[in-house]
């Protein structure tokens, strides 16, 4: 399972950073999403991944007896996920913005910014 | 937008039971799956097919307010949970504080469940102001 | 109470947001209530400064969860230093805000934004907790990516763009980071990873890491070969913004850098020689780059670049002195290259444009004018005793004393080349006589607005001047700050212990 979820982190980022390096735009934000995607997996990975039980404690325990679940990837992942969620819903905002007033979709277009002015 | 009669007769009932699945999916968010974000973003699905269905101008009339308004309502029910420990028993901010006798249907009640109302209206104010301002530029 | 005054600033910050937010169309409120909160912010950062100084690191934790499994907020001298520069710069900016951003933008919710900017920037100075640290980053860029968009202009909306690209790599490199850190310490609390950290085995991971967060604040910071978004997004949104832009967000990738290389990834020569390269590079490149560029706002973007070469030089010498040299230069440079952006607003008010070629002969219509800008302009050259020299002999001290004379040249080098760009710019922009430019229709010229409009723009730069002012005359105090907090920074013992250990 590991090792399924190592290869797929690796063709995520991948595949993530290549459409970055694409120079249309609509491939630029694919390749943000994939990339986040790939980021949330490596935590959820790194977090070590454990067949448990929920880490509650019983009241008349003070340390856990069995093997539990580690909750702290999930939330970290979550948290995540509703910034990626935001982030990218506004990229998809500005793209198109940036679409309807430079009309272009290619990156190597906009050099409006580098003019000496 | 042609829209087929079937999907605009389905999204007349199904708005308000997305929504009262929305609710649903808030209130057991605290023992099991669910919780504010999932269920604004459920809440604001219901919107958005009522508009695929019936149009823009029709939800737009349906929610009466603009859904942004809806963001500084819900931050600061967020906000004022988070800061109910420090203002009335000096406590660190978002200790969660809980009410002794459980409620009838809801169970315990405690202030990380206004926290997730506000998270609720937050998502669901921020994601209908992001499709409505999509689509109306569309 | 007083226990909880850490949190205070982001209370009140997010507070102002949301009452703000209430009122979305009622711009005159904003403007008021923005500075009113703004005055606020800066009474409290004091108090917590005072308070912090006297009683020595604070701790809390959120939730009251205990360390190092809930989130814990830390205030030592660092962070309610750079609490209250935030302070300063964000008021002067909200009052620069309202007389030179236009209508049309303020409606789009300018000023929330403004203040959701200040909260992040708060939060990420003063938490405990690498994760949250993260958090704090991505409302801060959120925040940021609404800012520069406001307008919609072509320029803006591709400076907009690569702005956007890079620091959402940036934040992604950092979680992959966090992600590998917490594979192998299990914690995400700084305190407790400083400790976790010196007991890995395999060094190599952990170099590995520590590259990753190199890069990750690197891109945010602003470093050698990183910085390319800058000098292509910072000219184009209003001055304002560049304004909080150019004073603050690099310099909390800088904080980031201190943070993460003083507590967690430290006695690390190989670490530290990498650091001092990139610093000697960015030194010079960011130097270079400034005196060929014609668009003032460009130059200072580029400006912005070289000084953060001090700094990060500093951290790469990593010595106690060179911490020192590093963190007054951070003192120093928040409140000038806030003062800067907003230096280069009246000007373009006066003549209409920000093109150096075009500009010219401002010292003789507008004395009085220049000789108030002129202080922002001349402390950032460190001309003594003008605040930007005094950090720098902090730095050269301990170049000398690690022997690292590279270093030392590339300082020199760059503190030269910043003389002879804004001796240019003096030169050009304001003995130079002037052109006859066209003149603009629609366009607010200074010398058209009524006195209380001019204040706003006045305001704002004589009271950061003054606050520059006192950092070049002040010396003293500033060293003594500095020298405590590079204390409290290279034995780090004292923030460990302040936050695991309980206090009963």
């Amino acid at each position: 399972m590991e090792i399924l979820l190592a290869v797929m982190v690796g063709i995520l980022y991948g595949t993530g950073i290549y459409m970055m390096l694409r120079r249309s735009m609509v491939k630029l934000i694919i390749g943000i999403i994939l990339l986040g995607n790939g980021a949330n997996l490596l935590i959820f990975l790194l977090g070590r991944i454990t067949k448990g039980a929920p880490p509650i404690i019983p009241g008349d325990a003070k340390v856990f007896v069995e093997a539990f679940a580690d909750p702290v990837p999930q939330a970290l992942i979550l948290t995540a996920i509703v910034i990626s969620f935001g982030l990218q819903s506004f990229a998809i905002v500005l793209v198109k913005r940036a679409h309807t007033v430079v009309r272009t979709d290619d990156l190597d277009e906009m050099n409006a910014t580098d003019e000496d002015s | 937008m042609r829209t087929t009669i079937i999907l605009k007769t389905a999204s007349n009932y199904l708005l308000p039971v997305l929504l009262v699945f929305s609710i649903f999916i808030l209130l057991r968010g605290h023992y099991l799956p669910g919780g504010g974000f999932v269920g604004g973003l459920i809440a604001s699905i219901a919107f958005i097919l009522h508009s695929f269905a019936n149009g823009l101008n029709k939800t737009k009339e349906l929610l009466i307010v603009h859904p942004g308004f809806l963001l500084p309502i819900g931050l600061a029910i967020a906000f004022m949970s988070g800061l109910a420990p420090v203002v009335l028993f000096d406590l660190p901010f978002m200790t969660g504080l809980w009410s002794h006798d459980p409620v009838a249907i809801l169970g315990s009640v405690g202030s990380a469940l206004f926290f997730d109302i506000g998270v609720y209206l937050v998502v669901n104010g921020v994601t209908l102001t992001i499709i409505f301002t999509i689509s109306e530029s569309a | 109470m007083t226990q909880q005054l850490i949190l205070y600033p982001l209370f009140l910050q997010m507070a102002i947001s949301i009452i703000l937010m209430f009122g979305w169309s009622r711009i005159g409120f904003q403007k008021v209530f923005s500075v009113f909160g703004s005055i606020l912010s800066v009474g409290l950062a004091v108090w917590l400064f005072s308070y912090i100084w006297t009683n020595g690191t604070q701790t809390i934790q959120a939730g009251n969860w205990e360390a190092p499994f809930g989130i814990t907020f830390v205030a030592d001298m660092l962070s309610v230093t750079l609490v209250l520069l935030t302070a300063i710069s964000g008021l002067a900016v909200s009052i620069f805000s309202g007389g030179s951003v236009l209508k049309d933008r303020l409606r789009f919710g300018y000023f929330p934004i403004l203040h959701f900017l200040l909260l992040g920037l708060n939060g990420a100075f003063l938490t405990g907790d690498i994760f949250n640290l993260y958090v704090w980053f991505e409302i801060i860029i959120i925040s940021s990516f609404v800012l520069i968009t406001i307008g919609g202009e072509k320029a803006q909306l591709e400076g907009a763009v690569k702005y956007f690209t890079l620091n959402i790599l940036a934040s992604m490199i950092f979680l992959t980071a966090i992600a590998v850190l917490y594979g192998i310490t299990g914690s995400l609390n700084m305190a407790d990873l400083a400790q976790q950290v010196a007991l890995v085995e395999n060094r190599g991971l952990v170099q590995i890491t520590a590259l990753l967060f190199l890069i990750g604040f690197g891109i945010k910071a602003g470093v050698f070969p990183l910085y390319f978004w800058l000098p292509a997004s910072y000219h184009t949104p209003p001055f304002a913004v560049s304004a909080i832009f150019g004073g603050l967000l690099t310099k909390v990738g800088v904080y980031a850098l201190i943070r993460v290389f003083t507590l967690i990834f430290v006695n690390d020569p190989f670490l530290n020689n990498i650091i001092l390269i990139i610093a000697i590079l960015t030194l010079i490149s960011g130097g270079i780059g400034a005196l060929v560029q014609n668009n003032m706002r460009k130059v200072f973007s580029y400006l912005i670049i070289c000084h953060i070469g001090y700094m990060i030089a500093g951290i790469g010498m990593f010595t106690e002195m060179a911490i020192a040299g590093a963190v007054f230069y951070l003192v120093h440079d928040i409140i000038v290259k806030t003062n800067l952006f907003m230096v280069s607003g009246v000007v373009y008010r006066i003549k209409g444009t920000n093109s150096i070629r075009d500009l010219g002969g401002i010292y003789a219509n507008w004395p009085r004018v220049s000789l108030l800008l002129f202080i922002p302009l001349f402390s950032l050259v460190g001309i003594p005793p003008l605040s930007g020299f005094w950090p720098k002999i902090n730095l050269i001290k301990a170049g000398f004393a690690g022997g690292s004379y590279i270093t030392v040249g590339a300082i020199i080098f760059a503190s030269f080349i910043t003389l002879v760009i804004i001796a240019k710019l003096w030169a050009e922009v304001f003995w130079k006589e002037g052109k006859e430019l066209p003149l603009r229709s629609n366009f607010g010229y200074f010398s058209k607005m009524t006195t209380a409009k001019r204040l706003q723009f006045i305001v704002p730069v004589t009271f950061l001047s003054i606050v520059s002012l006192y950092i070049g005359f002040g010396a003293e105090h500033i060293q003594e700050l500095s020298a405590r907090i590079a204390d409290e920074l290279v034995n780090s013992q004292g923030y460990i212990d302040a936050v695991l250990k309980p206090k009963n």
